[in-house]
């Protein structure tokens, strides 16, 4: 019995770019080739291949994003009329647009490739592109002169396309390609420099790390196919591995708890892994070792935000598997609200500016995650769309530091301080950036934080609201120790326009024992005149993408501004996946002309929507219902009371410490026992390495090594030895009998009958060619006799 | 009638062929005895073909000629050599080959 029959036909319309969104990762893989190739003997390296290709993704991207804000406008007009009568608790169900073609097949099970396009998807292309583009004209600059400025070119671009596919993947077969490339160009733009064994190391701590947690993702796609992959052939006719069956499986009803569990958990796994959550989190800050844009572009939208996108995207998944609906802890959440503390923790006894940053993320990500975890969907994936751009612009602010004021050097405290003068647009930028990450009305980060925070509480996590406040409030404190000491004080060091000696400059900030605190070795002789100048501003190649970003980091919050009423919740209009129930026809079909069926209300059925209660049979659900927290001044002011205590505290404490050398403060956790070893743990950065590398490594992998070593002498060279002695012994009958006897007997007989023969023809052998030539002939007429009797 | 006389012709340039190759001792007339021999196919080859119809003949006719120049040149280059070591070209002399 169907709870509702179809009332209305809502044509929903589609388009060009809508349904050539594939095109979007396509064009920066071609660039790849075509830098890889042609890249060394272009006019400009190779790099105008993946910047033009980088904009041209943006371009189809912008415009598979407007014709889809119209397609959901257009259903949502038509439909209106229905949800007025009460049919609807939510938005109308508007499709994704999926088109997949097959890649190959094995076993009868196929694979296919294509794109599952809906408004997470192009949030997702259009802030990747967007980044992409800036950061590659920002690369141009930056790595001018660089040694492998077209190998630079080539990974950053197809680092690029591997998100852009994953992003649009409609099945877990192109979302694992796409998270497996963006793998393989972090390690090749992290040990861009490889040459110092410090980048070498930091490239292959962040591959086996994030190769850790892909284990994770291999195992439960795995659980998910095998469990899923009847249900979805036999009621949408995909397999088990599509994104959207696997999607409506999971709210089904019929799936088993305990795969959905453990495919859960596995595939979390793999988010702790790539998007670096505690307790996976320590391949993050090495990453640093990379080039700056490489940075940029890994924290702000690429590489850790897949993490991220991979549980927004199965959120189904992870809703029934972790029992997110209910209010106790899950895993999600716990290690969300972890991370944020811990990593902002960190962030307050760096001394290299990128690493505040990278700990920044981490904590961010933290967030994310948290939000996911309690239900607040729309709040993280807002969250990720502006954390992309004051992220990014605060890593290229670093980046423009170093180029231009700081002679390479990433130190903050021997090579930084009072460069706001100096710089004016990239300290500008940099502070707007940091204002926006902290929290601060009306930027960016306000909207999209305070609103995870607030739905964090709404959905009943009422600790993990705590923890996002105390988050909020380190945030804004380590935020502003790093401005202060990058921009504010006195100058130090190459900011105060010392020379580093050419040679010792590599060795002379390497006070943080492990990584290197220096970018830019391949280009150092190139921009040997920085040095001389002193600091200064950067060209406009790195100043512009730094305005661009800073003001969207200013108006990027009003994409989902929830203080200002409904209207201006754009991202949950249009990003949010309708949680209505769906009839399986209207669903599977897509492509143009399509139409979905809007269901006719009925007197109090289904008004619960979609997770509470099973669909009805020839019934899907795509998305569970989340609630919304309804936004509230007084909730907003705690936090932004927070921010602003966070703020202040942290630039009075800065002026006292860096620059008054108040006596009190300066030397204080060498005198007081407990912040001593709060400073300890902090600057080991909670063991977490030692933990890996001594301890796990040491108990992993040296016993196996040891157990390995007495199977080889016990087991292995016992089997060996005794096949050995056998052999021997078959050897020696074989030789007494066989060989010496038949063989042998064999050898000597032919080569006595060979003598015999010889003997007998060797007259004929007289060395006269002409008597050659009668034997010849001879021998040819006798052939023709014999051919004439024949014959006749 | 008229192939039968390219036949017997044929025949005859054979076994002049023959005796040149056996009876010479110069080396070149014994190459040149060969070359008649291989004339003397040829000139079936062709007797035939015009017989039969077909070009068949003629085609390998223009392949025998084609390896004869061949087979010339190398018997040639061979006979200068052995000249150059041996200032002689009578091939009775010639018995290294003797088994």
């Amino acid at each position: 019995m169907f709870a509702a029959e179809a009332a209305a036909e809502v044509h929903a319309s589609t388009g060009w770019f809508l349904e050539h969104a594939w095109l979007i990762p396509i064009i920066p893989a071609v660039a790849f080739a075509l830098i890889i190739f042609f890249g060394k003997r272009m006019p400009m390296k190779g790099s105008e291949f993946g910047v033009a290709s980088m904009f041209a993704s943006l371009v189809l991207a912008v415009g598979a994003a407007w014709q889809w804000i119209q397609r959901v406008d257009g259903a949502s007009s038509v439909a209106h009329s229905a949800v007025e009568e009460g049919a609807y608790h939510s938005a109308p169900f508007v499709g994704p647009i999926i088109r997949e073609w097959t890649w190959w097949q094995s076993g009868g099970v196929e694979f296919g490739i294509g794109q599952h396009i809906d408004g997470l998807a192009l949030t997702l292309l259009v802030v990747v592109a967007f980044i992409s583009s800036l950061v590659q004209v920002y690369s141009l600059e930056y790595l001018r002169g660089d040694r492998r400025y077209t190998h630079f070119f080539a990974a950053l671009t197809l680092f690029s396309a591997g998100m852009l596919g994953m992003v649009l993947a409609p099945n877990m077969v192109q979302l694992i390609l796409g998270w497996e490339i963006m793998g393989l160009c972090s390690f090749l733009l992290i040990g861009h420099w490889w040459e110092e064994e410090a980048n070498s190391r930091a490239a292959l701590k962040a591959f086996f790390t994030v190769r850790v947690g892909d284990v994770g993702l291999l195992v439960g796609t795995g659980i998910l196919f095998f469990s899923a992959n009847s249900w979805t052939q036999e009621n949408l006719g995909v397999s088990g591995f599509n994104i959207s069956g696997l999607s409506a499986w999971a709210m089904s009803g019929a799936a088993s708890q305990s795969a959905l569990t453990w495919g859960a958990v596995a595939l979390f796994v793999a988010c702790i892994g790539k998007s670096g959550q505690f307790p996976l989190h320590t391949w993050l800050p090495d990453a640093m070792a990379g080039p700056t844009p490489v940075s940029s572009l890994l924290h702000s939208s690429t590489m850790v935000v897949a993490g991220v996108f991979l549980v927004g995207r199965l959120y189904p998944v992870f809703w029934e598997g972790m029992k997110i609906g209910d209010t106790n802890i899950n895993f999600i959440v716990l290690i969300g609200g972890i991370t944020i503390v811990i990593a902002a923790l960190l962030a307050f006894v760096q001394h290299d500016i990128k690493k505040v940053l990278a700990y920044s993320t981490v904590s961010q990500l933290g967030y994310m995650m948290l939000g996911l975890g309690a239900g607040a969907w729309i709040a993280a994936i807002f969250h990720i769309f502006t954390h992309a751009f004051f992220k990014a612009c605060l890593f290229l602010a670093a980046g423009s530091v170093s180029h231009s004021g700081s002679h390479h050097s990433f130190d903050m405290k021997k090579d930084m301080g009072g460069l706001a003068k100096k710089m004016p647009i990239t300290a500008t930028t940099w502070i707007i950036s940091t204002l926006a990450l902290a929290g601060v009305f009306p930027l960016a980060g306000f909207f999209s934080k305070d609103e995870i925070i607030d739905n964090v509480g709404h959905n009943g996590y009422n600790a993990f609201m705590i923890v996002g406040l105390s988050g909020a409030f380190l945030t804004a404190a380590y935020m502003t120790r790093a401005t202060y000491l990058t921009f504010f004080g006195e100058s130090r060091g190459a900011a105060a326009g010392e020379h580093h000696d050419q040679d010792g400059a590599h060795a002379v900030h390497d006070d943080h024992g492990a990584h290197a605190v220096h970018d830019d070795h391949g280009a150092h002789a190139a921009h040997d005149d920085h040095g001389a100048k002193g600091p200064h501003e950067s060209p406009k190649l790195i100043t512009v993408p730094l305005m661009i970003l800073a003001a969207l980091a200013v108006v990027a919050g009003l994409a989902n501004a929830t203080p200002f009423g409904s209207n201006w919740e754009r991202f949950k209009k249009y990003v949010e996946p309708s949680s209505e129930y769906v009839m399986v026809e209207s669903a599977s079909a897509s492509g143009p002309g399509e139409s979905i069926v809007v269901p006719a209300a009925e007197e109090g059925a289904k008004k619960e929507g979609c997770a509470t209660v099973a669909p009805d049979e020839g019934m899907v659900c795509y998305f569970p219902t989340v609630s919304h927290a309804k936004f509230k001044w007084s909730k907003a002011a705690l936090s932004l009371v927070i921010v602003a205590l966070g703020l202040v505290s942290s630039w009075l404490f800065c002026i006292q410490y860096y620059t008054r050398r108040d006596r009190r403060l300066v030397g204080l956790t060498e005198r007081n026992t407990v912040l001593r070893g709060g400073y300890k743990v902090l600057w080991n950065k909670y063991y977490l390495d030692a933990l890996y590398e001594t301890v796990i490594v040491r108990a992993v992998a040296y016993p196996i090594s040891r157990a390995a070593y007495w199977l080889n002498q016990n087991v292995l060279d016992g089997i060996v030895n005794t096949v050995g002695k056998v052999a021997r012994r078959v050897a020696g009958w074989v030789y007494r009998n066989i060989d010496q006897r038949v063989v042998d007997g064999a050898v000597n007989g032919s080569g006595a009958a060979a003598r015999g023969s010889g003997g007998v023809l060797r007259p004929v052998q007289s060395g006269k060619v002409n008597q050659y030539g009668a034997l010849l002939f001879a021998a040819a007429a006798i052939g023709a006799l014999i051919l004439v009797i024949i014959n006749t | 009638m008229l192939t039968t006389q390219f036949l017997l012709l044929g025949a005859v340039l054979f076994c002049i062929g023959i005796y040149g190759v056996l009876a010479r001792k110069n080396a070149v007339m014994v190459l040149m005895s060969i070359e008649l021999i291989l004339n003397s196919v040829n000139l079936n080859l062709l007797a035939f073909s015009v017989r039969n119809g077909s070009v068949d003949g003629n085609t390998f006719a223009l392949y025998i000629i084609a390896i004869a120049a061949a087979e010339v040149g190398v018997g040639l280059a061979m006979v200068l050599l052995i000249y150059r070591n041996r200032r002689t070209i009578a091939l009775d002399e010639l018995s290294e080959m003797k088994g």
